[in-house]
């Protein structure tokens, strides 16, 4: 299911050159190949090694072409449109060198079409067509490359057949341009050429991240997917958008019927233009897997078996008992969790259900475990709790900060983007423990790696803030225009303060003050700036001081409102972004407006005939100390899975487990369900209509490409539990919740289904002033007015090492696995990484004998579990690591509840530790495996 | 190894395309270029493994195994197969012996006008090589072990 290809990718000029092609005139920016140009003028020049996501590479000798005045017969892929050219395309000459060049191909190409399984989708088989092919006089008994050739299926998603192959170097220049591993290569010379992974390894040895850009890349089935191999061709393909990480890549669900054939990234869309990842591209399995539960179920107490009962029934039951336990402890004994994985739509009503049906704002996102610092950091000193600019514009960057962040494992589209840019002369800073994978990757080498001790951003910040202020390099112009004089004066003079310097913070930091200064010096200096952070910087006691930190450099600079520059927070979900704007906080409504606003709450009232409270309600770590005081008894949790996911483990657990009604709503029996008396099967992105925002604020449609397995859309289980709850809500599709949000929130005022139809995607504010979405926000001024300075004063964390705990914990991701791991641990994506493992210097390591794959007890304050060792030079001494993808890995068992203080966003990036060679798992390990098997037990017993 | 590469990585830090100077040290000093060296050569340029592995097979004269005692280059280029050096390369294929000498095609000594040529362990050139010549030198190679 294939798009136009151009051949080459599309250039950004803005001078145009009109030529002639085959009779045809036609006018395209300067530098386009001809190839290009012909498209335009709708020629269609044969060609194999020619794609136009990678750059033309001339070497498959098909697209031939003749230039009046000029000799020979140059390939059109690598020969520049020229005003005034006449170039002809076809011609008998052209014709027969088109035809023997096809000719050599296919005698070394087996000829098994028919039971190909790329037949129907193989260029090498369209363009054999499109020349004319009618004979090979060579035969098919030379030497070959067909019959001894081993097909390589190490890894779980597609093959690489060489029998295929015809070294068009397509993957590996897929492999380089696109995804920046330069895992594959062409080994040896001449008639030996192959494409080879590694060092001649399979690929799943190889440093392959099965990214699939090389499969995509393929013009033949040397390269394809398992599953289109398994399953044959696509009847028709449905564009909808990932469900995985924030960066909200846009996908092709080509499909068979109701049966997903293949995931391919999505061309047109724009956060990533045609690339993908691991997760979004192939490890989509999880949406049909067995564990799937698709009938509603209740209990009465959570030792009891699961019974399986209808919808109907389902939400009588949660509806009652919700009344109950409001009559008996009050209004405000009960609240919501809105996902951060469901759409747009679904979060709204939720965040309505919370607030009109409850009659309270106890209503809260896992942004509070993540970007909630980002939503106020940046709402303070710009006035908007979102990311500044597109993807994209990191094209346009000369300088990249890469803070707490390690975007080729989080956000691997993003990641490669980065790759992109500092591979074309962009120079990188990365500031992070643990030397990731950015800091050293092909062609990208960072120009500096400040590995700081975890906890010490803040510390860093107010250093690099310390050089560029006392060294000259503020923006005196941008300042003056832009920013508040009076809160600008009081930081500079605070971050001028002798205890900022990066000497006096050495200390702190463990970074080498002369490196401090010269990522200053290079940030402030080296041209356009721009600014990646993730939850490295949330995730902290002073989470919301380091990204204000962060804005406090961009303004500093001048760094913001333009190309290139700007402040771009990593989103960890799909629709992290989305659950925010749709109001899914206990403060706020819909588009970032304050309970406590009475115009704002009137409108609501109004438009929802209900009136509301103007008290903020509980956030997440509230409603558990509060279930735990006994005030807080039900809580209706969709698709989050607080009891993997929140800090201490131990606190959580015990607080659901207080609670006498805890709906939980998720495509699996989470954790959290072990503590739920209903659940409410959901609905995974292919079942349902909806919306995405991702971390750029763009909004995206999420199609429906098979029916709900439980039979209702997650949006249509809320109107029914609503229903119960005696206040329905009358929506006959998503696209008219979305037309109440945008009645109802000014920002999204111009987002309706027509236009998203239209325009692919679009970036909020989208509203009369910005019909067309806004990619670049701040431009002439920001949004709040005058940007806002403020002090970031450094206050160490009370998670300190001491000789009980002498290390420090940090958490972090793996590229396999997604967030708790409840869709990524249901793929084959358990092959690259089947459980978490504990990272730990050498030297700690032999301290403490202990050796590569041992167990090792991790014990903090909070709690103690088991992991492996694996023993590294990735961490620094003193620092060790692990990722929360397993549950039973208890990785939160150990984080406190430590939080940053604005948000409540808790500090899973510093606890302190201690480690001790082990020969078992912990108490807590093995007490959860027992009531993992007792829960599977009760569910076993659900099926009527 | 690791020694050796260190010394090699020193005497080309900084040079831009230091890959093939690389390749041509480590392989003057082990006699070939061990395929551990691949990582190793890959971290230092901020290559990927497989870009070295690509150059390494691309050139021949790169071995990826310990040569034999001696390598026997036979030049093949057009002149010296003008000058009879096919039959030679025939004539002293007979003459490997593993462990020992190992014969191999090389394309061009840069001594044209006086072939056939050979070059033994890529030190000594010999012009105008005979079949009888090519006996005796081997014989050498023998007696010198």
């Amino acid at each position: 299911m294939n798009d136009l290809d151009y051949g080459t990718p599309a250039v950004d000029s803005t001078r145009e050159v009109t030529l002639n092609i085959d009779g045809v005139s036609v006018s395209v920016p300067a530098g386009t190949s001809l190839m290009r140009a012909a498209v335009k003028a709708g020629v269609m020049i044969p060609k194999l090694c020619a794609t136009d996501s990678l750059a033309p590479f001339g070497s498959c000798r098909l697209c031939l072409v003749e230039i009046e005045g000029r000799r020979g017969y140059p390939s059109s892929c690598t020969t520049p449109a020229e005003a005034g050219m006449t170039v002809r395309t076809q011609t008998p000459k052209l014709a027969e060198l088109r035809r023997n060049v096809m000719e050599l191909y296919i005698s070394d190409h087996p000829l098994d079409c028919l039971t190909c399984a790329a037949s129907g989708d193989c260029e090498l088989q369209s363009t054999a067509a499109q020349v004319g092919l009618r004979e090979v006089r060579y035969g098919m008994h030379g030497a070959n490359h067909f019959v001894a050739a081993r097909k390589d299926i190490s890894t779980p998603y597609f093959i690489h057949n060489p029998a295929k192959c015809i070294v068009c170097n397509r993957c590996v220049r897929a492999c380089e341009e696109q995804q920046g591993t330069f895992a594959l290569t062409i080994s040896g010379r001449g008639f030996a050429s192959r494409v080879t992974a590694g060092q001649g390894e399979s690929f799943m040895e190889s440093d392959c991240v099965s990214c699939g850009a090389c499969v995509n890349a393929c013009p033949t089935a040397a390269l394809i997917e398992k599953s289109a191999v398994k399953l044959g061709s696509a009847e028709r393909d449905v564009i909808t958008t990932c469900a995985y990480c924030g960066v909200g890549c846009g996908f092709k669900a080509e499909m068979k019927g109701t049966q997903v054939v293949r995931m391919t990234p999505w061309k047109d869309g724009k956060a990533n233009e045609g690339h993908a990842c691991v997760k979004g591209r192939f490890a989509w399995g999880y949406a049909t897997h067995k564990d799937r539960i698709t009938r509603p179920m209740i209990r009465a107490k959570t030792s009891d078996p699961w019974r399986e009962v209808s919808w109907d029934e389902a939400f009588a039951y949660a509806a009652k008992e919700f009344r109950r336990i409001q009559q008996k402890h009050g209004r405000n004994a009960v609240g919501a969790l809105v996902s951060s994985r469901c759409t747009n739509e679904e979060d709204y009503l939720v965040q309505k259900l919370v607030r009109a049906a409850f009659g309270n704002n106890n209503v809260d996102t896992c942004a509070r475990v993540c970007h909630a610092p980002t939503g106020y950091g940046l709402g303070q000193t710009l006035g908007t709790s979102a990311g500044t600019q597109t993807f994209k514009s990191v094209e346009k960057s000369d300088v990249i900060l890469l803070i707490g962040s390690n975007p080729s494992e989080g956000h691997p589209v993003v990641g490669s983007r980065l790759k992109r840019s500092v591979r074309a002369g962009a120079k990188l800073i990365v500031i992070d423990p643990r030397e990731i994978d950015m800091v050293t990757a092909p062609h990208a080498r960072a120009t500096h790696h400040l590995k700081l001790r975890p906890g010490t951003n803040v510390a860093m910040l107010s250093a690099l803030a310390h050089v560029i202020v006392t060294e000259g390099l503020l923006n005196e112009q941008f300042i003056a225009e832009r920013c508040e004089k009076q809160a600008f004066d009081d930081w500079r003079e605070f971050a001028a303060r002798p205890a900022n310097a990066p000497e006096a913070m050495e200390a702190v930091t463990g970074v080498p003050a002369a490196d401090v200064r010269a990522a200053a010096r290079l940030y402030a200096t080296g041209g356009n700036a721009a600014i990646f952070y993730g939850l490295g910087v949330t995730e902290h006691s002073q989470g919301s001081t380091a990204v204000i930190a962060v804005a406090n450099l961009a303004m500093a600079t001048g760094n913001v409102g333009r190309e290139g520059v700007g402040v771009n927070p990593l989103r960890g979900q799909n629709n992290v972004q989305g659950s925010c704007d749709m109001g899914g906080f206990p403060d706020i409504y819909p588009g970032y407006r304050h309970v406590s606003d009475s115009a704002t709450r009137e409108l609501f009232e109004k438009a929802w005939s209900v009136s509301l409270q103007p008290d903020p309600g509980l956030r997440i770590p509230n409603m558990l100390e509060a279930a735990l005081d006994g005030s807080f008894k039900g809580l209706y949790c969709q698709g989050e899975d607080p009891a993997q996911s929140d800090p201490n483990t131990q606190h959580v657990q015990a607080a659901l487990a207080a609670m006498e009604c805890v709906v939980v709503q998720d495509l699996f029996l989470n954790e959290t369900a072990k503590y739920a008396h209903v659940f409410l099967p959901g609905a995974s992105f292919l079942e349902k209509d909806g919306t995405f925002t991702n971390g750029e604020r763009r909004i995206s449609r999420v199609r429906k490409v098979m029916p709900p397995l439980a039979g209702k859309a997650d949006w249509e289980v809320t109107l029914g539990l609503a229903a119960a709850l005696g206040y329905p809500m009358h929506y006959e599709h998503p696209s008219q919740i979305m037309d109440e949000i945008a009645h109802l929130t000014p920002t999204f005022a111009g987002v309706n289904y027509d236009k998203l139809e239209q325009m692919g995607s679009v970036q909020w504010p989208c509203n009369d002033k910005k019909p067309q979405g806004t990619p670049l926000m701040h431009v002439d001024a920001f949004v709040r007015g005058k940007g806002r300075f403020f002090n970031t004063q450094y206050v160490p964390t009370d998670e300190k090492v001491t000789p009980r705990f002498p290390l420090l914990l940090t958490t972090g991701r793996i590229l396999s696995q997604y967030n708790v791991g409840a869709q990524t641990r249901r793929t084959e994506n358990v092959q690259f990484y089947g459980e978490d493992v504990l990272e730990i210097h050498p030297h700690d390591a032999e301290e403490r004998g202990i050796r590569d794959g041992d167990w090792v007890g991790i014990q903090s304050r909070a709690g103690d579990t088991v992991l492996r060792a694996t023993v590294t030079e990735r961490v620094q001494p003193g620092v060790v690591y692990t990722t929360f993808h397993f549950p039973e890995s208890g990785a939160n068992v150990i984080t406190t509840d430590n939080s940053d203080w604005a948000t409540n966003c808790p500090e899973y990036k510093v606890t302190a530790v201690q480690l001790v060679k082990v020969e078992q798992p912990s108490a807590w390990q093995m007490r959860n495996a027992r009531e993992d098997k007792e829960q599977k037990k009760l569910l076993a017993g659900a099926k009527r | 190894m690791n020694a050796i590469l260190k010394t090699i990585f020193a005497k080309h830090q900084d040079r831009p395309g230091a890959l093939l100077p690389i390749l041509h040290d480590l392989q003057h000093a082990l006699g070939y270029v061990p395929d551990d060296a691949g990582p190793l050569i890959a971290k230092e340029l901020n290559l990927s493994r497989a870009e070295v592995h690509g150059v390494i097979t691309y050139y021949h004269h790169f071995r990826r195994t310990p040569p034999d005692r001696h390598v026997v280059q036979v030049c093949c280029a057009e002149a010296c197969q003008a000058n009879g050096s096919e039959a030679l390369a025939a004539h002293a294929a007979k003459h490997m012996r593993n462990g020992e000498v190992d014969v191999e095609p090389v394309y061009c000594l840069g001594l044209c006008s006086i072939g056939p040529n050979i070059q033994i362990d890529e030190t000594e050139l010999h012009a105008q090589v005979t079949l009888s010549k090519f006996d005796a030198l081997m014989q050498e190679l023998g007696d010198g072990k």
